[in-house]
């Protein structure tokens, strides 16, 4: 299955994914050096974990809100209570920000499965069991070019998106909002879910750089 | 960090991603992915795609107060909460479905030690103890099994499996899984339906011990 497959090209023509010095961010980030060709979610993020800048967590409501909450609706959460779960969320962005890893996670990553963990504990009474944490030692240098590797990778896989045909685009996004069961996801041999294999690479070139020193 | 051979299906890690399995096979898959590099890279990628689809989803405007509302509570306390932590050859996932006790074994005769962690009607979670060259009675599935090993290894028809693998087993297979010498073998198991136990319950027995 190809449909996924990066495109040769980053997809043009998205104004928003050009940040230079448009960010809200009122102090010199840290990250400096690489700031200015990280999307600016990436930055209202770090801001928000790094500095606790509420103006970058006020730029991060606008632009995921509004789409939290029509994939909340989406995923059989009534209307009503669905605000509810768009406000859970953005304050678990905000109190779990420390966890947020850009080496590991595009942010709309990290939000999405904050948002599926809130609508599991909504829908049912056992939370979803989570795996162990991985921490970075404190002391870990941010890595620009793996932070920009994943950044990229997330804007290929969005592009790829896009240009599936809607038959195909329904079934990624029936089972990524929660609505196919394993079995149905594994009956699906038109899913192109092969895809995400340079993304698989990309993250456990960073778990083995991050796991070298521990023992089993 | 063991070296996995035998890993979850990727239609599993997507389910998991987006929160679709049933309660056992997720608390083997986050059993797992806390001991495989691999697998969970490729947790990270299927939320990725996650990511991408919340991305693209048509927005709905939120209610005037609600960002206000939210930015109020910034300030708000909350109790924080923590993953658990890995005990001994329990990882974390497995220590959260313990509730922290040691386990409670109840012997299934021969050797063959279990301790049901939960049983709910879409599935049911539970350690197994196997002393080393003893086997597993031979059992058909109803269902699905998820076999994941934490510590000792074991071998059937299909390969040996060591620390951190995991064996998917379905109707199809009718296998015997034989304990490897050396350390007692001991598994998490999750099935989503009653196991047949034929060597050593009828099946009347079963809602009794329930297996
Ligand atoms: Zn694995």
């Amino acid at each position: 299955m190809t449909a996924l497959d990066p495109p040769d090209n980053p997809p043009d023509g998205d104004p928003g994914r050009r940040p230079a010095a448009r960010g809200p961010r009122r102090t010199a980030p840290d990250h400096a050096a690489c700031a200015p060709t990280l999307s600016r979610e990436t930055q209202w993020m770090m801001a928000v974990r790094d500095q606790r800048d509420r103006t970058a967590f006020a730029a991060l409501f606008d632009h995921f809100a509004p789409r939290l909450k029509g994939f909340v609706i989406r995923s059989g959460i009534p209307a009503a209570k669905a605000e509810e779960v768009v406000q859970d969320v953005m304050l678990t962005i905000w109190r779990k920000a420390d966890q947020f890893d850009p080496h590991r996670a595009q942010v709309s990553a990290w939000i999405y499965q904050i948002a599926r963990n809130r609508q599991i504990d909504v829908m049912r009474r056992d939370g979803r069991p989570m795996p162990e944490e991985l921490r970075e030692d404190p002391g870990t240098e941010p890595d620009a070019s793996q932070i920009l590797a994943v950044e990229q990778e997330a804007r290929q896989l969005k592009s790829a998106l896009t240009r599936l045909n809607a038959e195909q685009r329904d079934v990624i996004e029936k089972a990524y909002l929660g609505e196919l069961s394993h079995q149905q996801i594994s009956d699906q041999t038109g899913l192109p879910l092969g895809t995400i294999k340079s993304r698989i690479r990309l993250g456990l070139n960073r778990l083995r750089h991050e796991l070298k020193d521990l023992k089993p | 960090m063991s070296v996995t051979h035998h890993h979850i299906p990727d239609s599993m890690l997507a389910a998991y991603a987006a929160g679709t399995l049933p309660q056992a096979f997720a608390v083997v898959v986050a059993t797992h992915v806390s001991m495989c590099s691999l697998c969970r890279a490729a947790l990270g990628a299927h939320e990725a795609v996650g990511g991408a689809v919340l991305e693209l989803q048509d927005q709905v405007a939120v209610s005037d107060g609600l960002k206000s509302n939210v930015l109020d509570l910034l300030d708000a306390p909350f109790a924080p909460t923590t993953a658990p932590a890995r005990n001994g050859i329990y990882p974390g996932p497995v220590v959260e479905a313990m509730k922290g006790r040691a386990p409670r074994w109840k012997t299934l005769g021969m050797g063959v030690r279990q301790d049901i962690l939960f049983g709910q009607k879409d599935g049911s979670l539970r350690l197994l103890y196997i002393p080393p060259g003893q086997a597993v009675p031979d059992h058909g599935h109803n269902g699905l099994e998820l076999t994941l090993v934490l510590q000792g290894s074991f071998s059937d028809e299909t390969g040996q499996f060591g620390v951190g693998d995991v064996e998917v087993a379905d109707e199809t297979l009718e296998h015997t899984p034989v304990a490897d010498a050396g350390d007692p073998c001991i598994c998490l198991a999750a099935t989503d339906a009653p196991l047949r136990f034929r060597a050593l319950a009828p099946r009347l027995l079963q809602p009794l011990f329930r297996i």
